[in-house]
C-alpha cells in the first residue's frame, strides 16, 4: 500500500510542480490532469486497502475521471478562447484579473 | 289675550331679529318696525292688565316642562299677577315714549338701526323677566338685561368713558348677580323647584328652617342691590349715564332698575318669613336713599344728578318693601309693600320723563353742565313744562303721582321713627336738588350765552312722548287715592279688599317738608337771598365730601381695583418670567440637546460607518497585491497553505485558544510576507508594473 500511496505522492507533486512552473496554460491542464490521477490513485488505494467490501472509493474514482474529462473540455474551451483574444496562450499574457 | 300674554316678549325679539338680519341698512324701517312691535305690545299689555282688573287680582299660570332631573323640574312659563300687569304696562309704556324719542334724538347716528335693535333686545329680555314664572327664568332674562344695558351704555365706544361705563356697569351687578346665584342654589337645594308658588309655598310651611330662608332671601336681595344700584353697589349707575339719554331713560331709571325693586316685590312671600332678611332689605334701602339724595344735593352733570336721584327713589322703593316684610313677619300691619310697587310704578313715568327731558334739554345745548344752562324755558317752552311738572312730581306735590306714591312711603315708615325721620329728610333733599336743577336749567339768566343763542326747542317726536309721560306723572297716582275702596292697594293685594285710612297729617307733613325744599332752592339759585357759594365754603368738609360723591369710586379703587391690578401684574410677570421661561427654556434645551445628537451623528456614528469604510479601503490597498492575476502564484499560495494545514496537522498542535491565536497571527505574518514578495517581485520584474502601481495607490488615497 506505501508504494502506492507513495506513487501517488509523487504523481501529485509533479502535477503540482507542473501547474506552478509551467508557462503553457496546456501544459498547465495536463499538469492538474496528473494532480487528479494523483488523488485518483489514493481513493482506489485507500478503497482497496480500507474499506474491504465497499466499492465508494472506486466509483469516486470513475467519477472523478468522468469530471475531469468534462473540466479538459471546459478548459481547453478557455484556452481557445484566450489564444483568441491575446494571441497566446502563456499564463503570463492574461493576467487581467490583477488587483 | 292672558292665554298668548307669551307673545309678548317674542314682539321685540322678532324687530331684534329682523333688523340685525334684514333691515339694518334701512334706517326709517328699522326704527319704525321696532317702534311698531313694542307699540303692539303695549296694546297687548293694557288688555292684559284690564283682564287682571276683570280677574280682581287672581293669577294666571301657564308652563311647560322644559327638562327634569329626578324630581327637580326645569320649567317655562308665565305667570301674570297684578304685579306682572302692572310692570308690562310700565316697561311698555317707557319703551314705546323712548323709541319714539329716539327717533329725533338719535337721528343722524351712524349706528341707528343698531340702537334699535339693541333697544328691543332690551324689551325682550325686560318683558321676559316680567313674565317669567320661576326664578330659574328671570335669572336668564336677569342676565340678559345686564347685557343689554353693556351694550347700550357703551353704545358710543369710542368714548373710552363709555366703554369704561359699560365695562364698570356690568362688572359691578355681576357682583350682585354672584349673591343672586347662591340664594337659587340655597332654594333649590331647599325648596327643590324654582316656581314661585311652589317656592312660596314651601317657605310659607315652615319645614324650611328660618336661617336658610334669610339666607336665600338676602343672597337674592344681593341680586336686586346690583341691578338696582343699592348702596354699596350704587356706584355703576350715576356712570352708566355715559350711554345714550333714551337709553338712560328706559334701562337706567325706569325699567332695568327697577328689576331689582320687581325682584324683591315678587319674592316678598320669602322675605315675610324672615325679619331679620327685611330689615337688612330696608336698612340698605334706607342707607342707600340718604347717600344718593345727598351726593345729588351738589352735583353739576344734568344727568348724573338725576341718577342720584335715580339711585334715592330706588332705595326708598327698597325701604318701603323691606319694611313691609320686617312688620308682616312680626305680624303687624304695613303699607310697604303697596308703597314700593306704587312708587316703582310712579317713579317709571316721572323719572322716564325727567331724563327724557334732559335729553331734550343737552340735545339742545350739548353740554350736560348745569352751570352753562340757564334760562331755557324761553328757548324750549314744552321741555321745560313738562320737566317741571315730573320735578313737582317727584318732589311729591299734591295732586301728581308722586305725591301718593311718597305718602305711602312715608306712611308705612310711621312705626320706624329713624326711618321715618331720615324718609322726611330725603324728601326735602329731593324736592331741593330737583328744583335746584330746575332753577338753574329753565331760569334765570344764561350763564353761557353761546350755547344759549344755539338751543331750540325739540321737534316733535322728541316732545310728544314728553307729553304724554307728562300726563302720566300728574294722573299715575290717581290709581292709588286712599279714598277708594278697590284702588291700587287691593289691586296689588289680589284683590283682597285692602284699604287705609288717609293719614292726613302724614300728607299735610310730607308735603310741608317738599315745599320747604323747593322754598329753599327758590331762594338759594332764584331769588338769590343765599348764596350757594356760602353755604358751600361755610359747609366745605361736607360739601367736599358730597361733591366727590363720599369717595366711593377712590375707596373701591384702592381696595378691590389697585389689589386686583397689582394682583394681575404680578400674575402677568410670573405668566411672563416663570411659565414662558420654562417654555422657552424647554425650546432652548431641545435645541442645545439636537446640537449635541447632530455632533454625535456627524462624528461618531458617521465617523464609526466611514472609518469602517476607511479601514477596508486601507487593508484593501494592501491586501489586493495578493491579487497578482498569475494562475501559478494563487496554485502556489494553494499548496503552500494545504502545506501548512499538512504540517499543523502532522506535528499534533491541539486546537486551544492559545494556539489557534498564535497559529492565526503566524498565518497572518505569512499574508503579509507573500504580499510583500509579491510585490517586490512584481517591481523587479516590470518597471512600468511597478509605475503602476504607484499611480494606483495615489488615486486609492486621493479618493
Amino acid at each position: 500500500m506505501w508504494y502506492f500511496l507513495a506513487l501517488g505522492a509523487a504523481l501529485f507533486a509533479l502535477g503540482l510542480f507542473g501547474v506552478i512552473t509551467r508557462r503553457n496554460t496546456i501544459g498547465i491542464l495536463m499538469s492538474l490532469e496528473l494532480m487528479f490521477n494523483a488523488a485518483n490513485i489514493n481513493f482506489v488505494t485507500f478503497n482497496k486497502c480500507i474499506q474491504g467490501g465497499s466499492m465508494a472509493g472506486q466509483l469516486f474514482a470513475v467519477f472523478i475521471v468522468v469530471i475531469a474529462a468534462a473540466e479538459a473540455t471546459v478548459g481547453l474551451a478557455i484556452v481557445l478562447l484566450v489564444y483568441r483574444n491575446w494571441r497566446g496562450i502563456g499564463s503570463d499574457h492574461y493576467n487581467v484579473m490583477k488587483w | 289675550m292672558t292665554q298668548t300674554a307669551w307673545i309678548i316678549p317674542f314682539l321685540p325679539l322678532l324687530a331684534f331679529t329682523m333688523i340685525v338680519f334684514f333691515l339694518r341698512w334701512k334706517e326709517k324701517v328699522a326704527s319704525g318696525f321696532s317702534i311698531a312691535m313694542i307699540v303692539i305690545d303695549w296694546v297687548l299689555s293694557l288688555i292684559i292688565l284690564a283682564e287682571a282688573l276683570g280677574r280682581h287680582g287672581a293669577s294666571y299660570e301657564a308652563k311647560i316642562l322644559l327638562t327634569s332631573f329626578k324630581t327637580f323640574n326645569l320649567e317655562l312659563g308665565i305667570l301674570i299677577d297684578p304685579l306682572t300687569a302692572m310692570m308690562l304696562v310700565i316697561v311698555t309704556t317707557v319703551g314705546s315714549c323712548v323709541q319714539i324719542y329716539s327717533l329725533g334724538y338719535m337721528k343722524d347716528d351712524p349706528r341707528f338701526s343698531r340702537f334699535y335693535a339693541y333697544l328691543s333686545l332690551f324689551l325682550f329680555s325686560m318683558l321676559g323677566l316680567v313674565l317669567a314664572n320661576n326664578y330659574f327664568m328671570i335669572f336668564i332674562f336677569w342676565e340678559l338685561v345686564g347685557l343689554t344695558s353693556y351694550l347700550l351704555i357703551s353704545f358710543w365706544f369710542e368714548k373710552k368713558t363709555a366703554a369704561d361705563a359699560g365695562k364698570k356697569a356690568f362688572i359691578t351687578t355681576r357682583v350682585g348677580d354672584l349673591g343672586f346665584i347662591v340664594g337659587l342654589m340655597l332654594i333649590a337645594a331647599y325648596c327643590g323647584t324654582f316656581n314661585y308658588q311652589g317656592v312660596f309655598e314651601k317657605a310659607a310651611s315652615g319645614t324650611v328652617p328660618v336661617g336658610i330662608l334669610t339666607a336665600a332671601a338676602i343672597f337674592i336681595f344681593c341680586g336686586a342691590v346690583g341691578k338696582s344700584a343699592q348702596f354699596p353697589l350704587h356706584v355703576w349707575l350715576p356712570d352708566a349715564m355715559e350711554g345714550p339719554t333714551p337709553v338712560s331713560a328706559l334701562i337706567h331709571a325706569a325699567t332695568m332698575v327697577a328689576a331689582g325693586v320687581y325682584l324683591v316685590a315678587r319674592s316678598m312671600p320669602l322675605f315675610v318669613t324672615s325679619a331679620d332678611a327685611s330689615m337688612v332689605v330696608a336698612s340698605i334701602g334706607l342707607i342707600t336713599a340718604f347717600i344718593a339724595a345727598s351726593i345729588g344735593l351738589v352735583q353739576n352733570d344734568i344727568k348724573r344728578i338725576l341718577a342720584y336721584s335715580t339711585v334715592s327713589q330706588l332705595g326708598y322703593m327698597i325701604m318701603a318693601l323691606g319694611l313691609y316684610g320686617y312688620d308682616t313677619a312680626n305680624g303687624e300691619h304695613s303699607a310697604g309693600y303697596v308703597a314700593g310697587t306704587l312708587h316703582l310704578m310712579t317713579h317709571a313715568c316721572f323719572k322716564g320723563l325727567l331724563f327724557l327731558g334732559a335729553g331734550s334739554v343737552i340735545h339742545a345745548v350739548h353740554t350736560n353742565d348745569i352751570q352753562e344752562m340757564g334760562g331755557l324755558r324761553a328757548k324750549q317752552p314744552r321741555t321745560a313744562m313738562t320737566f317741571m311738572i315730573a320735578s313737582l312730581a317727584i318732589a311729591g306735590i299734591f295732586p301728581l303721582s308722586g305725591f301718593w306714591s311718597k305718602d305711602e312711603i312715608v306712611a308705612s315708615t310711621a312705626h320706624h321713627p329713624l326711618f321715618f325721620v331720615l324718609t322726611l329728610t330725603i324728601a326735602f333733599m329731593t324736592a331741593f336738588y330737583m328744583w335746584r336743577l330746575c332753577f338753574l336749567t329753565f331760569f334765570g339768566q344764561p350763564r353761557n350765552q353761546h350755547r344759549y343763542d344755539h338751543a331750540h326747542e325739540s321737534p316733535g317726536t322728541m316732545t310728544w312722548p314728553l307729553v304724554f309721560l307728562a300726563a302720566l306723572s300728574v294722573c299715575a297716582g290717581w290709581v292709588a287715592l286712599p279714598w277708594l275702596e278697590h284702588g291700587f292697594s287691593s289691586f296689588v293685594y289680589h284683590g283682597e279688599p285692602h284699604h287705609a285710612e288717609p293719614e292726613y297729617l302724614l300728607m299735610i307733613v310730607s308735603t310741608l317738608v317738599s315745599l320747604s325744599g323747593i322754598g329753599l332752592a327758590w331762594l338759594m339759585y332764584h331769588r338769590k337771598a343765599i348764596s350757594a357759594d356760602q353755604v358751600a365754603a361755610k359747609f366745605k368738609p361736607i360739601y367736599t365730601l358730597l361733591y366727590n360723591k363720599y369717595y366711593f369710586d377712590e375707596l373701591y379703587d384702592l381696595i378691590i381695583v389697585r389689589p386686583i391690578v397689582n394682583l394681575g401684574n404680578k400674575l402677568w410677570s410670573f405668566d411672563a418670567n416663570v411659565v414662558d421661561g420654562a417654555v422657552n427654556g424647554t425650546a432652548w434645551l431641545t435645541v442645545v440637546w439636537s446640537d449635541a445628537k447632530q455632533w454625535f451623528d456627524a462624528t461618531i456614528v458617521d465617523g464609526a460607518v466611514n472609518g469602517a469604510g476607511w479601514l477596508v479601503r486601507q487593508s484593501a490597498a494592501g491586501l489586493r497585491f495578493l491579487q497578482s492575476g498569475t494562475l501559478q502564484f494563487y496554485a502556489l499560495f494553494i499548496a503552500g497553505l494545504v502545506a501548512a494545514i499538512g504540517l499543523y496537522r502532522y506535528f499534533g498542535i491541539s486546537y486551544t485558544p492559545t494556539t489557534t491565536g498564535l497559529v492565526t497571527i503566524f498565518f497572518l505574518i505569512g499574508l503579509i510576507v507573500l504580499w510583500y514578495v509579491s510585490r517586490s517581485i512584481w517591481r523587479r520584474s516590470t518597471p512600468a508594473a511597478a509605475a503602476e502601481v504607484e499611480e494606483h495607490s495615489v488615486r486609492v488615497e486621493d479618493k
